[in-house]
């Protein structure tokens, strides 16, 4: 077994060493070598599939050039197709013209939203904003003193009308959280929710409405990156229910590959913006690609 | 798996089957190796005879016959002692909070033990669990406290009340957290002063790809791992990555989570869980 592609790619080339060129064969064997890693690192099948066809056609007939052997060559073009991918139209946060800015949270049950709630709030207060978090998880067994306590370690302030477990409306918190808000002049608004699954209708129109409640200027859909193949359908259920404007992975400081990244990216064309990479508030970045890229393959 | 004829179509859909499950390429080789085997064998041509024989192939990989039982009962003067692990978010505080419910419907007297002391308010989510299903907690009453100490209380406690089992809830952790699974250990060893821990729960998230075979292997070095409670199969997902997980450690799953409510837990049955993977 090789450790990574480029071990798994120069072994498939060592027989060709002075050939010079990719025959159709090489280029076979290049191709299920790299649908294999892709796998391992958890990209999604139908990602794989389009993904190896475009390796395909820029490997056929790939020529050494300059330095590089046939492996490295690939090796490149492999790379370059991750980073386009992955990189593409990277933006930053919008802001609202009018604040308080509105960033809405949402992801399945655990994904890291709360803990991100309280990361944002303290990025975003380091960076000279004055952020509100807003309590909307009534359900999840104290979330709401999960958010409170998270809040005060952030040194942000919480708006939890509510004490959760079953009590109160989410939706209506979120609308008083805007209010309340505006009247003390909170700048940006990061409403955390409840997670729910892709396929619970009733917790995604719950979603649909603290959005319709709020009118956020950002959704981040919030994406544990140790997910695997369901992925999609995940990303797909959350696009077509509350629908999102960028993706926040979370527990990069795992050892899990990430394919999810190129996944979410590849599906939804939505892009990656945050990294949550820890369990503390400061465990927090922008989304390097280039990073992201060399992680799934394991360069 | 729809055509009239075995063509490498068909082949592939057993193969997209199996991976879009996270079963992994290697077990899905496996699979699809031994299928195409008994087809050749059977002269099978039709698909929904090669469908029957997937899920024999399936099943015979999931283990229909595996012993799956929970070690609850109280040992002479002492509880079944239960502890419950696995990386962030996977679903333990509320594994503990529906396995006490599921114990106290069989009449037993539970205690839950809050050794998460890291996690914003996670002793108080545990808490809140206990008094739902209407059993006490053992929590330390300041936060980064010492969570074997808050284990090892917990099961004196649970002792002194000549309770059934006594359930420890932990802190998640990634499991390439070296110092986070020594702490783990730590917490196991020194439980252990009181006699054996029964059971080690490692909670998988059904929505986890190829990482959980390292949770599991990791968990496993660690704390010697019992069982699986597989998680959030109330999702999309399918959760196939538990194969692997079995095959390579030989670590049944055990349980099965099916939702947020108190009742959604469930003992895993083979045939439901393949019946879900194909459909
Ligand atoms: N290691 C690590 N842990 C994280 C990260 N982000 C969140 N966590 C942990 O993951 C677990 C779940 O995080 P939460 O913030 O509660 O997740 P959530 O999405 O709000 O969960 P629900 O509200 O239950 O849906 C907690 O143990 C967090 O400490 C991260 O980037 N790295
Ligand atoms: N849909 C669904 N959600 C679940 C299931 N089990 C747990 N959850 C949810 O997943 C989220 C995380 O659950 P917790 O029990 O807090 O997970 P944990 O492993 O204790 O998390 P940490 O202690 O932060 O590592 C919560 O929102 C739970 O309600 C399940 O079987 N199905
Ligand atoms: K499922
Ligand atoms: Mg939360
Ligand atoms: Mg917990």
């Amino acid at each position: 077994m090789f450790a990574t592609l480029s071990d798994r790619l120069t072994a498939t080339f060592k027989s060709l060493r002075g050939k010079g060129r990719l025959t159709e064969a090489d280029v076979d064997a290049t191709v299920r070598e790299i649908r294999r890693a892709l796998l391992d690192a958890d990209v999604a099948l139908p990602v794989v599939r389009d993904f190896t066809t475009r390796i395909r056609e820029r490997a056929t007939g790939a020529e050494v050039v300059g330095h590089l052997n046939p492996a490295q060559q690939v090796v490149k073009i492999v790379n370059e197709e991750l980073v386009g991918i992955l990189g593409g139209e990277t933006r930053r946060l919008r802001f609202a013209k009018n604040p308080p800015t509105v960033i809405m949270l949402a992801g399945l049950q655990g994904a890291g939203k709360t803990t991100l709630a309280g990361k944002l709030g303290r990025w975003l207060k380091g960076n000279g904003n004055r952020p509100l978090l807003v309590a909307c998880d009534l359900q999840r067994p104290n979330a709401v003193n999960q958010l409170q306590i998270t809040g005060e370690r952030a040194g942000v302030d919480v708006f939890a009308p509510e004490p959760g477990n079953g009590v109160g409306d989410p939706v209506s918190v979120a609308q008083r959280g805007i209010e309340h808000a505006q009247r003390h002049h909170y700048d940006v608004v990061v409403v955390d929710t409840a997670g729910r699954t892709g396929v619970d209708a009733e917790m995604m129109q719950q979603a649909i409405d603290i959005r319709a409640a709020v009118r956020p200027d950002e959704v981040l859909f919030v994406l544990d990156a140790m997910i695997g193949q369901d992925a999609v359908a995940t990303a797909e259920a959350f696009r077509d229910g509350v629908g999102f404007d960028g993706v926040v992975l979370t527990k990069l400081d795992g050892d899990a590959r990430g394919g999810a990244a190129l996944s979410v990216r590849h599906v939804t064309g939505q892009p990656v913006m945050f990294a949550s990479t820890g369990e503390k508030l400061d465990d927090f970045e922008l989304f390097h690609p280039d990073r992201m890229a060399s992680r799934i393959l394991d360069m | 798996l729809s055509r009239d004829t075995l063509d490498e179509a068909t082949w592939e859909e057993v193969e997209d089957t199996l991976l879009l499950a996270d079963l992994g390429v290697d077990p899905t080789t496996r699979i699809v190796e031994a299928l195409r085997e008994r087809v050749k064998v059977l002269g099978t041509r039709d698909p929904a005879h090669l469908r029957e024989l997937l899920r024999e192939e399936l099943l015979t990989a999931v283990g229909p016959a595996t012993d799956r039982s929970l070690a609850t009962q109280r040992r002479g003067e002492r509880p079944a002692v239960v502890m419950v692990v696995g990386v962030n978010g996977t679903g333990k505080t509320t594994t503990v909070g529906k396995l006490a419910r599921l114990l106290v419907a069989q009449d037993k007297d539970v205690v839950l033990g809050a050794a998460d002391t890291f996690r914003a308010a996670a002793a108080e989510q545990l808490a809140t669990w206990g008094d739902r299903v209407g059993v006490p907690t053992v929590r330390s009453d300041r936060d980064g406290a010492d969570p074997a100490a808050v284990a090892f209380d917990a099961v004196r406690q649970g002792t002194e009340a000549e309770v059934d089992v006594v359930l420890i809830d932990t802190a998640g952790r990634l499991q390439n957290k070296v110092g986070l699974m020594d702490e783990l250990g730590k917490v196991k060893r020194v439980v252990e002063r009181h006699g054996p821990v029964d059971e080690v729960l490692l909670v998988l998230d059904a929505t986890t790809g190829q990482n959980g075979l390292r949770q599991a292997a990791v968990f496993s070095e660690a704390v010697d791992v019992t069982g699986i409670v597989l998680t959030k199969l109330d999702g999309t997902a399918k959760g196939g990555i538990v194969v692997a997980v079995q095959q390579s450690l030989g670590v049944p799953v055990k349980l099965v989570g099916l939702g947020e409510g108190a009742d959604d837990l469930a003992p895993f049955e083979p045939e439901a869980f393949v019946d879900a993977l194909l459909s």
